[in-house]
């Protein structure tokens, strides 16, 4: 049966109804929400598209069941840090430093990056490319991205 | 700027006008449906030599371009906005591109070989700048003004000496442009661009940063459900049964489609059928038709040979060989690669009415659009492809049969069907750049110089057509059944004045698996053994690699690159190896050069490396290139492209190795294929060459090219070993040099 259940999504309280307390939370974002931020990538926690933040700790979404949010999680996707119009710093960084070529895995860099700052304001290059080693990108924009970090973290 | 998303209302012509009323809804995916073209007795032309096939004028003001080449996500619509914008005097803001569908764009080639902007780009501009022509041809006739006594400037034409002008609107409002693109038209003057040449921000790239950008896999028509697809677990098996009853207690299931081999699970919501696929029982037969893998480069040589491609004969190679002071003999490999997308393929179709929709992330969606008609017995014209934006593909990966596996599927339900294939799909069945053996020698006078050069590859035999779609192969329904490995034969010839040299590409009947052609497809390889094998001469020559390569190039431009590279890589003239060496770690350089496809690109790279001498482990913090591509369209983007090349091909020449057993690929994940992560990845330093006055040339390509080489070049610099066995790793490098 299906089983109806209440998430915080963005900020917003969100209904979705789930056949399968095993569905992983990417495809609830993705296909119930109709959220573009989180990506499938590789379904094995492996590659980090699937990026989110719960209660502000990246977490792959692919591999994390809906059901194993805790009651009043807060799950922050891409569109939750901001948008074209007003992006988060760390978006508008990326922005200005054009770190994206196809962009599939920007989400997860973006999604990552934001939780290391919240943590450590001030990383340095090592530290950044440490915190974005389980996070993969195939275009070779590793470069920009890390720039880009830096520059949000005024660090640049 | 947003291709696949035009509206059917954008289709309909007005009153038979050029100008057409274009709804551009944002990149969100909404509830759009488009009826194919042959219903809608929409018109537009997209035959390549007409101007309205390029461009569309709008009420509004502004342009939209139709572009037969897509945006893969290297920044060509961003490139190809600035050439039209460019060319018609026009904001970039007031640019629209509309990429790769079959009703819409003309065909202009598939989005392969480094071909976007050399030539979709100059045929945009050619068709811009002949619209541009007529639009102060007719403001000269209203306003009785010459020609030449007319500027257009901000989307209207006016006499320069001042008064009033008139829009492009009010200029085409009476008709379409009806014209001939005339390739000989006068393009704008280069002194006077404005946009071209400049490092102009992505269109896409903010949404991209957002999630607001809708790729491929976002994508969504209404009705849809979705699919798996459950591949044999041994290319060759054949279905014996299959129980259904195994996933009859997923909710929502709509079937499970079996045609022939081809097998698939569809369902309401994705997670009902990534379940069901994993969940379903199906017995297959064995097959073990592929080659023991540590046997794979004596599988190679003992494969037939259908034909000799002599691809350079100068002098007797031969006889040359016979009298040299030296001779030097060596054999290269370079392994199985995968593409190796972030984002696995995805396709929607639906099947309505005898007409076909296809959304695609296909690389070529008018090759894509008779391929699919051929499997299912439809007239092309009966199919639209439309190109939507995915994961970056580098090549041929498995866009192409996500589509046809979601023609099938779309066929077997009667519903808008939306295939995801999962990681292990596109590892194990995205088509491979196929094993490359190569076999040199080298014949050296008593300077050291290189008097005869005779090369083989083992390359199998084919080139760009058709890739065979997976799910027609799987169903046996019509499909090609010849391979299309890429054009893999280029820059198997030299670059260099050598007095005798022959170059012969072997072309074999067969290789293990499907093959395709992966960025900068063969001259990667090809290109990766010359460069390689010359700093072999170089070093029985005693000579220093960049100057031994100087005395024999006699191209301008080439000469430039390698000089440039030299001295931003603060290049010390010496021969390798590096002397007196210590310690655990050794450090090396090397160089590497390219002329793309002996006819454009310049590149030259030098690459520093570090081996741990008893690990074999290889890293590359950093790597110098320089390239001549002619114009410069955006030099950011240009600069994107080769941080891409870099990065990505260090992974490949490091890391990269598809394994398999007798059945199938094994490698089907990221732990069993990794690549490059963060704190390997080198600093790459680069200097651009821009000719505004030169055609435009490839960018996306060429500098993969000199990467393989490069580096091991630097390995020897740095231990006096050479490695001839992509990829280099540890292992491999450990035991070349316990054994030097």
């Amino acid at each position: 049966m299906a089983q109806q259940m209440s998430l915080d999504v963005n900020g917003r309280a969100a209904q979705v109804s789930v056949d399968d307390p095993d569905t992983p939370l990417l495809y609830v974002l993705r296909d119930d929400l109709g959220l573009h931020g989180p990506r499938f990538g590789c379904g094995l926690g492996q590659c980090g598209a699937c990026t989110v933040h719960i209660d502000g700790q990246a977490v792959r979404s692919c591999i994390t069941p809906v059901s194993s949010l805790k009651a009043g999680a807060k799950v922050v996707t891409l569109e939750g840090l901001g948008s074209p119009e007003q992006p988060h710093p760390i978006q508008a960084a990326f922005i200005a430093e054009q770190a994206a070529q196809c962009g599939y895995c920007i989400n997860g860099m973006i999604m990552q990056s934001a939780a290391l700052l919240n943590e450590t304001p001030k990383p340095d290059e090592a530290a950044i490319r440490q915190a974005l080693a389980q996070n993969l990108c195939r275009c070779g924009t590793h470069l920009r991205i890390v720039r880009a970090v830096q520059r949000a973290a005024g660090t640049l | 700027m947003n291709a696949p998303l035009l509206s059917r209302r954008g289709l309909l012509l007005q009153g038979g006008a050029l100008v057409v009323g274009f709804s551009l809804p944002g990149r969100r995916a909404e509830a759009q449906t488009f009826a194919p073209v042959a219903t809608t007795g929409f018109s537009k032309p997209v035959a390549p030599d007409q101007v309205d096939s390029f461009l569309a004028l709008g009420a509004d003001g502004r342009v939209t371009i139709f572009s037969g080449k897509v945006d893969l996500g290297t920044g060509v619509e961003t490139a190809m906005a600035q050439i039209a914008a460019e060319e018609l005097d026009l904001p970039l803001d007031r640019v629209t591109i509309v990429q790769g569908d079959t009703a819409l764009t003309p065909d202009q080639g598939p989005t392969y070989g480094s071909l976007s902007i050399q030539k979709g780009g100059v045929e945009i501009r050619q068709a811009a700048a002949t619209a541009r022509a007529r639009l102060v041809q007719i403001a000269s006739e209203r306003l009785g003004v010459p020609a030449d006594a007319l500027v257009s400037e901000n989307g209207t034409v006016r006499p320069k000496a001042g008064g009033q002008g008139l829009s492009y609107a009010d200029l085409v409002k009476d008709g379409r442009l009806d014209l001939k693109v005339d390739p000989a038209v006068k393009t704008k003057d280069p002194a006077r661009f404005a946009l071209v040449g400049k490092p102009v921000a992505r269109i896409d790239i903010p949404e991209k940063m957002t999630g607001r950008f809708t790729y491929m896999q976002d994508y969504r028509v209404p009705g849809m459900v979705h699919a798996r697809v459950v591949r044999p677990p041994a290319i060759g098996a054949d279905l014996q049964s299959v129980d259904e009853a195994s996933v009859a207690n997923i909710p929502g299931l709509i079937k499970v489609v079996r045609q022939g081999n081809f097998l698939a699970v569809v369902a309401q919501k994705e997670w009902a059928a990534i379940k069901a696929a994993g969940q379903l029982k199906a017995t297959w037969s064995k097959w073990e038709g592929l080659p023991e893998q540590d046997k794979l480069w004596q599988h190679v040589r003992a494969t037939k040979v259908t034909k000799d491609d002599v691809t350079s004969s100068t002098g007797d190679a031969e006889a040359a060989l016979g009298q040299a002071a030296r001779r030097l003999e060596a054999s290269y490999d370079f392994a199985i690669h995968t593409h190796g997308s972030i984002g696995p393929s995805c396709a929607i179709a639906e099947l309505k009415d005898g007409l076909l929709t296809c959304w695609t992330a296909s690389q070529m969606t008018h090759a894509l659009r008779k391929q699919l008609a051929a499997m299912i017995g439809l007239a092309p014209e009966a199919v639209r492809c439309i190109y939507v934006e995915g994961s970056g593909c580098y090549g041929r990966n498995g866009h192409e049969d996500a589509a046809g596996d979601a023609v099938l599927l779309a066929r077997a339900v009667g519903r808008p069907v939306r295939v995801q294939w999962s990681r292990a799909d596109e590892h194990g069945w995205d088509p491979k750049g196929p094993p490359t053996l190569i076999d040199l020698k080298a014949g050296l006078d008593q300077q050291g110089n290189v008097t005869a050069w005779s090369s083989q590859f083992h390359i199998p035999e084919g080139a760009a057509g058709n890739v065979p779609l997976v799910a027609a192969s799987l169903a046996d329904l019509p499909h090609e059944t010849t391979m299309a490995p890429g054009n893999i034969i280029g820059n198997s010839a030299l670059p260099y004045a050598f007095p005798n040299v022959r170059t012969v590409c072997h072309r074999l009947a067969s290789t293990p698996l499907r093959p395709s052609w992966i960025r900068t497809p063969g001259r990667m390889q090809n290109t990766y053994a010359n460069e390689a094998f010359l700093d072999e001469c170089a070093a029985a020559a005693g000579a220093d690699p960049l100057d031994y390569r100087l005395r024999a190039l006699k191209d301008p431009r080439g000469i430039e690159v390698l000089k440039r590279v030299a001295e931003l890589a603060k290049w010390q003239a010496r021969p390798s190896p590096v002397k007196d060496v210590a310690g655990d770690v050794l450090r090396g350089r090397g160089i590497s050069y390219v002329k793309y496809e002996l006819n454009r690109t310049y590149v030259a790279g030098v690459a520093e490396v570090e081996v741990n001498r008893h690990t074999g482990q290889v890293r590359v913090p950093r790597f110098f290139v320089v390239q001549d591509c002619g114009q410069i369209i955006n030099p950011d983007g240009v600069r994107n492209q080769l941080d891409g090349n870099v990065i990505q091909t260090v992974s490949r020449v490091l890391m990269e190795e598809v394994t398999f057993d007798r059945g199938a690929v094994t490698s089907l994940d990221w732990s069993s294929y990794p690549i490059l992560t963060f704190p390997d990845v080198p600093e790459v330093v680069i200097d651009l060459i821009d000719r505004p006055t030169e055609k435009p040339w490839g960018a996306g390509e060429p500098s993969a090219a000199i990467v393989p080489a490069a580096v091991s070049n630097a390995v020897f610099d740095a231990t006096g070993v050479r490695v001839r066995s992509v990829p280099f790793t540890p292992a491999k490098v450990r035991a070349a040099l316990q054994g030097a």
